[in-house]
């Protein structure tokens, strides 16, 4: 799939927005006053910020509005009322804990719970894909969650339990990627079952449709090449585990703490770009985009 | 509407006759022409007569080699476009209603004016029946001509898709596939009828019919032999059979 | 939420103005839907002959020919050296007067014009025109493109291949295709194959290339190129030895009864035992005596010899006998040759005879043949065949081709039902064409009509010093029976001044400095080429197009023509008309849109141009014009009493009248009014065995096909070829030249014969290297539409399996391809369904930069390329001193696919080698982006 900057900063910096919300709701750290503000600004700038970059790649943003009304079959629309919703009640919270000194508990787990459905969401955006076989499994909504809630609990300073996540992040993503990159072979969908020719013989494309480009091979085209994917991988994990976890684990300083939060974000954008990628969609066996 | 309706009252759709299409491309154009004018945006093309040209089409004719086990390589030429499928993905999937499955004749449509682009359809649809626009910003598909099957301004005999009414070959039939006696739904019968990618669960409308076995004359030869014995093994015997054989007519 | 109302009857059009595609030559009637007065959408004319509603790609893009960017704009003059595309734009006025300041001064020598037309659909117009300027140099392209097959025909059975006859879809069940990958008949040829395919009845393509029909093809035979002739002379053997041929068709409706003179010693050895009236003599089995073949009730017998003055004649199909029985032609003898299995060579011989004998049927029609005999129905024998360049441009497609036809005959299967059917004017015998004329007098017309059939080395286009009269060569001894003439030879023959140098050369639509010439790069150094004081060696070069292709850069003066929506057009019977095998018919195209532009129909062009040079023909004796422009030579234009341009809606004192008739100024506007076109059909007791059907001949003379009836018998043996062996054997006061007497004596063999294309020089160059018509592209002008260009922008180097492996190539690496003559570069991709010594690309896909409005960064010229640079118009030098024409030593007709190559990996240069620099483009370059869409 081409990979796209707008979605993957989009989901990169929603899940990590939501994700630090998640945390806030749930009293983690149990902040008020003006620590309280900079913890929620962040968070907003991620998730605002990201869902705005969202509406880049849109032919025509100004009617946005009208991807609300279809909650009850897409997950696109789920999003959008899922990411308000939680944008709204985890407002309210924060209003409560930097002006007035209070905290609404209720209002806070059910911001948080909010904020975690929108990152469930958007992971069911690609998971529920069929035609992308590399996306279309449980471990993707898995990954979207780990991702989000480890970010958040590592730039909510909750240090165990953020060494603990990523360890188990940076597993689930190896894991995702042994699995994923059988997955297009192991679909059963192939160029011998696109076509209905596969009984007379091995199938191979002839002539594209067409010498010139279009929408198609520029969404689904895109391949990288498996060196330069590998690399990404090592780089990737480094970023998004290894280097904050190590950083975490060595006597605390705030320094270190930045260090392994930018490492961690970089490393998300790293292996988003390569979950986009990497991800093959089935139209490419039609033009022999991928053999595989 | 985003949810599928529970049924349709037909499916309209295409069969495809792989064993008779011969590539010409005539439907990919016809369709073109046609659809540039009416439903919805024009298809547009960017850098038409640059160096990267590329553009909006609903129907494009793919060509595949199959290599048998024994016997010389075949080739097949495969024209695509939307199957109308009956549990269509692309319709589920679209935030705000602009994709539906039209109740009345089961027809996948795009309302382009509550569409936002946002090309998750496309993502959807296995087939790469979905093309967006980039001038308009839309996405574009096969309507199965909808503007002219019913469609009172054309004679009776044109209300049927362009692609169809323009194919040299008769590659291309039109119908209910709904209904079991329609003629489409015959031929499907006759000819064996198959799904594209039915592990995908969309159960397309749209049916291709498989091509024939080819290469198969060898294997008459010993059927047919008789047919060859010669009049006479050498010339002079030649005419003699001519002789009698003359008196014969 | 409710699904959206839609509404499902919007309107279509304004308006539906019904006329002739021009995208192809094959003139498939269109709607064209009109919307505020502009093209809005085109689609098929149901009640047209020929297409019947359907249109092809190219058609349905014709929106996007008559928008592109690439159309002149108005007359051009050169002001930089040809070749630039430098030009400034001038007026009418101006373009006129320069035209005939150059022509009328060559009135006074006519041949130093040359007039050429390529795609020219008004031939019977252009070479009028040419014959009143009374040059001898005027063709159109038949030579570079099919001659072969037209000449074949004609020669043979007085009709042929190409558009002029089609199988009998409708009762066939056995079509072979030979070398067809598209034809001019493109929309029928689809619309038959899709008939058949729905009857499931049996297609077998013989092709070294398995695409488009011969993919749907149910059984292909990938056989070597150039050795069809071969394979077919095999399918003969086999028949004839076992009996299984229609011996009563023979004796009745061919020469195969006729008697042949066989006494090696006698100045008539070869030739036809013939009554004093000149009818060729056979023996009646009846009566056991001599008598001329078309007596009533004669039954002509096969195998009677005769001896006469102590000759002995022998019947045509006692040396056929001789000849095909021989094992040379066993099916295990050519097997190799041809690259067929022996196995298959029977097997598709044994399918043919169980076709065309044991599914031989009847239809109830009562018919009289030509010796007054009523046949109470007309028996079916459904094999059929086609064929096209495949066999036609290779430098033995004469012979191959006649072969295919002797094959046909031999099965009794033309002119009757299933089998393969004329299409009117056709059947046509050769006696009912013209012979060539080159007969030039200063300021007068030519004696007759320039191209024709000869009969003899007397009909011969040579001056009285035996050199040839025409710049190209045709109806010399090199290629005799040059029937279309050799547009191919005109540029490199005037350039080197043989037979004679000329002043100017005046162009009609065809792109002879890119894809319709052979060694490109040297047509254009040929061009450009200046003399010792710097003068062009052509000196003039006059040309119209309608578009901005690589030959408008070749011109010193442009006549920009309109597009085809755009102008009178006449599709006429005395041309190359769109009749049907069960109907006559002739159409038109009118102006459906008024250019916007300063350009007009080249047609009515050469009409101003004949009335300013006061040319007879299109002057009265007083030097008034007879026409004003094309639409009123159209309507008025005679040429026999009777006959005109138009065979529809003639005036007769009863009224209206059909074929014969005078003038009608109301005639176009009944064209319009029924949609273009005019049908006659003819009647259903004269569809079948025409050149036989007395109901058929009087038909033809009720409508004008000609003057009487002319009932014939097919030309197994072509007496016209004997002659000129004889000729090269000696007898006769004209002689040919001593080189080439052996090439006549063994080529111009009467019977049918195989022979390998001349291989000089080929050692090391194995694989033959063939292109193919893209199904969606009309060679070189289709690449201007935005539309088609998508499908084919570029054109990789298909080859097959074996040689990828063999030379380490994998799809998208580039290859060096050499021939003997040039070297290109270029891209390659991979195919199994391909002859496995054989290479191919698609037509005319390579662009030059600056042409067609397009960027110089293209696919068309960065991937893109031209087979045509490894071509060469002439055979390497033999060591005898002589230039040998690489092409049918017959008809001289171009043998594009007699090329063999090398092939050799190498690595991706920067573009496809080799590459010129840019030309000028004279109208700029395209929009970048498009959504045309003319209605709200
Ligand atoms: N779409 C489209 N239609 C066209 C044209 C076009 O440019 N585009 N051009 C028009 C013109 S001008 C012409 S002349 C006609 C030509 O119509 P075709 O004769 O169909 O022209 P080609 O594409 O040259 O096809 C030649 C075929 O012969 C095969 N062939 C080559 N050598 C041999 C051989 O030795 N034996 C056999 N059996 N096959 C062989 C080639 O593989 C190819 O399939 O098409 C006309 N129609
Ligand atoms: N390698 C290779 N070369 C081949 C062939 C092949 O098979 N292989 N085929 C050969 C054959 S059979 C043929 S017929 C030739 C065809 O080659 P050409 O006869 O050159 O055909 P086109 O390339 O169509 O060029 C025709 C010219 O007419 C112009 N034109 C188009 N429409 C109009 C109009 O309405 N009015 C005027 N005045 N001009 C117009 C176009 O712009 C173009 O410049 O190519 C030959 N060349
Ligand atoms: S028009 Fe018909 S024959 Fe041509 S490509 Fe389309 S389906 Fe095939
Ligand atoms: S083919 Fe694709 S676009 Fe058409 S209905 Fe099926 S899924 Fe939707
Ligand atoms: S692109 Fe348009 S139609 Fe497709 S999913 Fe998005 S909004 Fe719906
Ligand atoms: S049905 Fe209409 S829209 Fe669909 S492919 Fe055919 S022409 Fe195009
Ligand atoms: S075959 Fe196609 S391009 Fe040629 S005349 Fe017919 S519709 Fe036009
Ligand atoms: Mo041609």
């Amino acid at each position: 799939m081409h990979p796209a900057p707008s979605v993957i900063v989009f989901t990169s910096l929603s899940g990590l927005g939501f994700g630090l919300l998640l945390w806030l709701g749930f009293g983690f750290p149990a902040v008020s006053g003006w620590v309280a503000f900079v913890f929620f600004a962040i968070a907003y700038l991620l998730a605002v910020g990201g869902l705005i970059a969202s509406t880049f790649h849109l032919g025509h943003p100004e009617r946005a509005m009208k991807a609300f009304t279809q909650w009850r079959s897409s997950w696109l629309s789920r999003e959008g009322v899922c990411a308000v919703a939680a944008l709204l009640v985890m407002a309210l919270y924060g209003a409560g804990l930097v002006f007035v000194g209070e905290r609404w508990s209720l209002l806070g787990w059910i911001g948080g719970l909010l904020s975690l459905g929108t990152v469930f969401t958007t992971s069911m955006i690609y998971g529920q894909l069929k035609t992308v076989p590399r996306w279309h499994t449980p471990l993707t909504p898995a990954l979207f969650l780990g991702f989000s809630i480890g970010g958040g609990a590592l730039m909510a300073g909750q240090v165990t339990a953020a060494i603990v996540l990523l360890i188990a992040v940076g597993a689930a993503q190896i894991a995702y990627w042994v699995i994923g990159d059988q997955a297009l072979s192991k679909s059963g969908t192939n160029l011998a079952s696109a076509t209905g020719l596969g009984a007379d013989g091995s199938v191979r494309p002839f002539e594209p449709p067409h010498t010139g480009s279009n929408y198609l091979l520029h969404e689904f085209g895109y391949v990288v090449a498996r060196k330069h994917s590998q690399k990404l991988r090592v780089i990737g994990l480094l970023l998004v585990a290894v280097i904050p976890v190590l950083c975490l684990m060595l006597p605390f300083s705030h320094a270190l703490a930045a260090l392994a939060v930018l490492s961690h974000v970089a490393g998300v954008l790293c292996v988003r770009w390569l979950f986009f990628a990497e991800a093959e969609h089935v139209v490419g066996l039609y033009y022999g985009v991928r053999t595989t | 509407m985003t949810t599928l309706p529970e049924r349709t009252e037909k499916k309209l759709g295409l069969v495809i006759d792989l064993d008779t299409c011969v590539g010409c491309h005539a439907c990919v154009i016809s369709c073109k022409g046609w659809n540039t004018e009416n439903y919805g945006a024009p298809l547009s093309d960017q850098d038409p007569y640059g160096a990267n040209p590329s553009g909006t089409f609903l129907n494009r004719v793919h060509s595949y080699e199959i290599t048998p086990a024994s016997g010389p390589a075949q080739l097949i030429h495969f024209p695509k476009s939307c199957l109308h499928c009956e549990d269509a993905p692309c319709v589920t999937v679209c935030p705000t209603g602009a994709t539906y499955k039209r109740t009345e004749d089961g027809i996948v449509l795009v309302n382009e004016s509550d569409c936002i682009g946002c090309g998750l359809c496309a993502w959807a649809c296995p087939y790469g029946a979905r093309e967006m626009d980039a001038a308009a910003g839309v996405m574009k598909k096969c309507t199965l001509c909808v503007d002219r099957i019913y469609n009172e301004n054309l004679p009776e005999e044109d209300q049927i898709p362009s692609c169809v009414r323009t194919c040299p070959a008769g590659a291309r039939h039109f119908g209910d596939l709904g209904d079991p006696n329609s003629d489409v739904s015959q031929l499907v019968a006759e000819r064996g009828g198959m799904d594209l990618m039915p592990e995908q669960g969309t159960k397309p409308v749209n049916k291709y019919l498989p091509p024939r076995p080819k290469d198969q004359i060898d294997e008459q030869i010993d059927i047919l032999a008789p047919l060859l014995a010669p009049v006479s093994e050498e010339p002079q015997g030649f005419f003699s059979w001519l002789d009698k054989a003359l008196e014969r007519i | 939420m409710a699904q959206p109302q839609l509404d499902l009857s919007p309107p279509v059009s304004d308006e539906i103005r019904k006329t002739t595609c021009y995208m192809c030559a094959c003139r498939c009637g269109i709607n064209v839907h009109m919307k505020d007065g502009k093209v809005a959408y085109i689609e098929g004319n149901r009640d047209h002959p020929v297409n019947k509603g359907v249109l092809c790609a190219k058609g349905s893009a014709g929106i996007m020919q008559h928008n592109a960017p690439s159309r002149l704009r108005a007359p051009l003059k050169r002001v930089g050296p040809r070749g630039s595309g430098q030009f400034e734009e001038i007026s009418w006025d101006e373009a006129l007067d320069l035209a005939v300041e150059w022509l009328e001064p060559l009135r006074a020598d006519p041949e130093k014009l040359a007039f050429f037309t390529g795609r020219d659909q008004s031939q019977s117009f252009t070479s009028f025109w040419a014959q009143n300027f009374g040059t001898p140099n005027y063709a159109a392209h038949g030579g570079f493109c099919s001659v072969n097959m037209a000449a074949a025909g004609i020669y043979t059975m007085g009709g042929a291949f190409w558009e002029f006859g089609p199988p009998d879809w409708d009762h066939t069940k056995l079509v072979m295709l030979f070398g067809v990958a598209e034809d001019h008949d493109s929309n029928p040829i689809k619309m038959g194959i899709g008939k058949i395919k729905a009857r499931g009845a049996r297609v077998i393509g013989v092709n070294p290339i398995r695409t488009g029909y011969n993919a749907v093809a149910d059984d292909w035979i990938g056989i070597t190129p150039g050795t069809d002739g071969l394979f077919i002379l095999s399918l003969i053997h086999v028949l004839m030895k076992a009996g299984k041929i229609d011996l009563d068709y023979l004796a009745r409706y061919t020469n195969a009864p006729v008697l042949v003179n066989s006494d090696p010693k006698s100045p008539e050895y070869g030739l036809f035992l013939r009554d004093d009236d000149g009818k060729p003599l056979v023996i009646d089995r009846e009566t056991g005596k001599l008598t001329p073949f078309d007596q009533p009730g004669v039954r002509p017998d096969l195998s009677a010899k005769y001896r006469q003055a102590g000759i002995t004649h022998v019947p045509v199909f006692h040396l056929m006998a001789e000849r095909y029985l021989s094992d040379e032609y066993a099916p295990e003898a050519v097997a190799d040759r041809c690259g067929i299995a022996a196995t298959k060579i029977r097997a598709v011989a044994a399918e043919i005879a169980r076709v065309a004998f044991d599914e031989a049927f009847e239809l109830e029609a009562e018919w009289t043949d030509f010796r007054g005999e009523t046949h109470k129905t007309m028996t079916g024998r459904p094999v059929s065949f086609h064929s096209m360049r495949g066999v036609s441009a290779h430098a033995n497609g004469f012979q191959t081709c006649r072969a295919l036809h002797v094959l046909q005959i031999l099965l009794g299967t033309v002119e009757v039902p299933g089998g393969f059917r004329f299409k009117p004017p056709y059947p046509k015998p050769v006696e009912a064409h013209p012979t060539p004329h080159c007969g030039v007098k200063p300021n007068s017309p030519l004696n007759g009509p320039h191209l024709g059939f000869v009969r003899g080395p007397d009909d011969l286009a040579l001056k009285e010093d035996g050199t040839p009269a025409r710049i190209d060569k045709a109806f010399t001894w090199e290629n005799p029976m040059s029937a279309h003439g050799l547009m191919h030879m005109v540029i490199s023959n005037a350039h080197s001044g043989d037979p004679y140098k000329i002043d100017t050369l005046f162009m009609y639509m065809a792109n002879m400095s890119w894809n319709s010439s052979m060694n490109t790069r040297g047509v254009m150094d040929m061009l450009t080429d200046t003399d010792e004081n710097g003068d062009y060696v052509i000196p003039r070069i006059i040309y119209s197009d309608a578009y901005s292709s690589e030959m408008v850069a070749y011109a010193d003066l442009i006549l920009p023509d309109t597009t085809y929506l755009e102008r009178h057009d006449c599709i006429s019977l005395l041309d190359r008309p769109i009749c049907e095998a069960d109907a006559a018919a002739d159409a038109i195209r009118w102006p459906v849109v008024e250019p916007d532009r300063d350009v007009r129909g080249f047609q009515t062009v050469l009409v101003q141009l004949a009335n300013k040079m006061k040319l007879p023909g299109f002057t009265d004796e007083d030097g008034t014009a007879k026409y004003t422009d094309y639409a009123d030579y159209i309507t008025n234009h005679q040429r026999r009493p009777g006959i005109g341009p138009l065979a529809g809606w003639r005036m007769s004192d009863i009224g209206l009248t059909e074929g014969r008739g005078d003038p009608n100024e109301g005639q176009l506007d009944s064209y319009i009014s029924n949609g273009g076109f005019w049908v006659g059909h003819i009647p259903d007791e004269a569809l079948y065995y025409k050149p036989w059907n007395t109901a058929y001949q009087d038909w033809a003379v009720k409508i004008g096909i000609y003057d009487t009836p002319q009932p014939y018998l097919f030309q197994l043996y072509v007496e016209p070829m004997r002659k000129f062996q004889l000729a090269a054997e000696g007898h006769g006061d004209r002689q040919p030249p001593d080189h080439l007497r052996d090439q006549i004596k063994e080529k111009l063999d009467p019977l049918p014969i195989w022979y390998e294309t001349d291989q000089t020089g080929n050692d090391g160059f194995t694989v033959n290297a063939l292109t193919q018509r893209p199904m969606a592209m009309y060679h070189s002008w289709g690449t201007q539409n935005a539309w088609l260009r998508q499908i084919h922008g570029r054109n990789p180097l298909y080859v097959p399996t074996k040689l990828m492996r063999e030379h380490g190539l994998k799809d998208g690496d580039w290859a060096k391809v050499t021939s003997l003559h040039g070297e290109i570069t270029v891209p390659v991709m991979e195919m199994a369904a391909l002859n496995d010594n054989t290479v191919w690309t698609w037509n005319a896909i390579g662009k030059r930069k600056g042409a067609w409005a397009l960027d110089k960064d293209a696919p068309e010229t960065q991937k893109g390329f031209l087979l045509n640079h490894l071509i060469h118009e002439l055979l390497p030098p033999k060591g005898d001193g002589l230039r040998w024409a690489n092409s049918d030593p017959i008809t001289g007709q171009a043998a594009w696919f007699d090329l063999k190559v090398k092939i050799e990996r190498t690595t991706a240069p920067a573009q496809s080698q080799p590459a010129f620099d840019p030309i000028t483009s004279p109208v700029g370059q395209g929009p970048d982006s498009l959504a045309w869409k003319v209605g709200k």
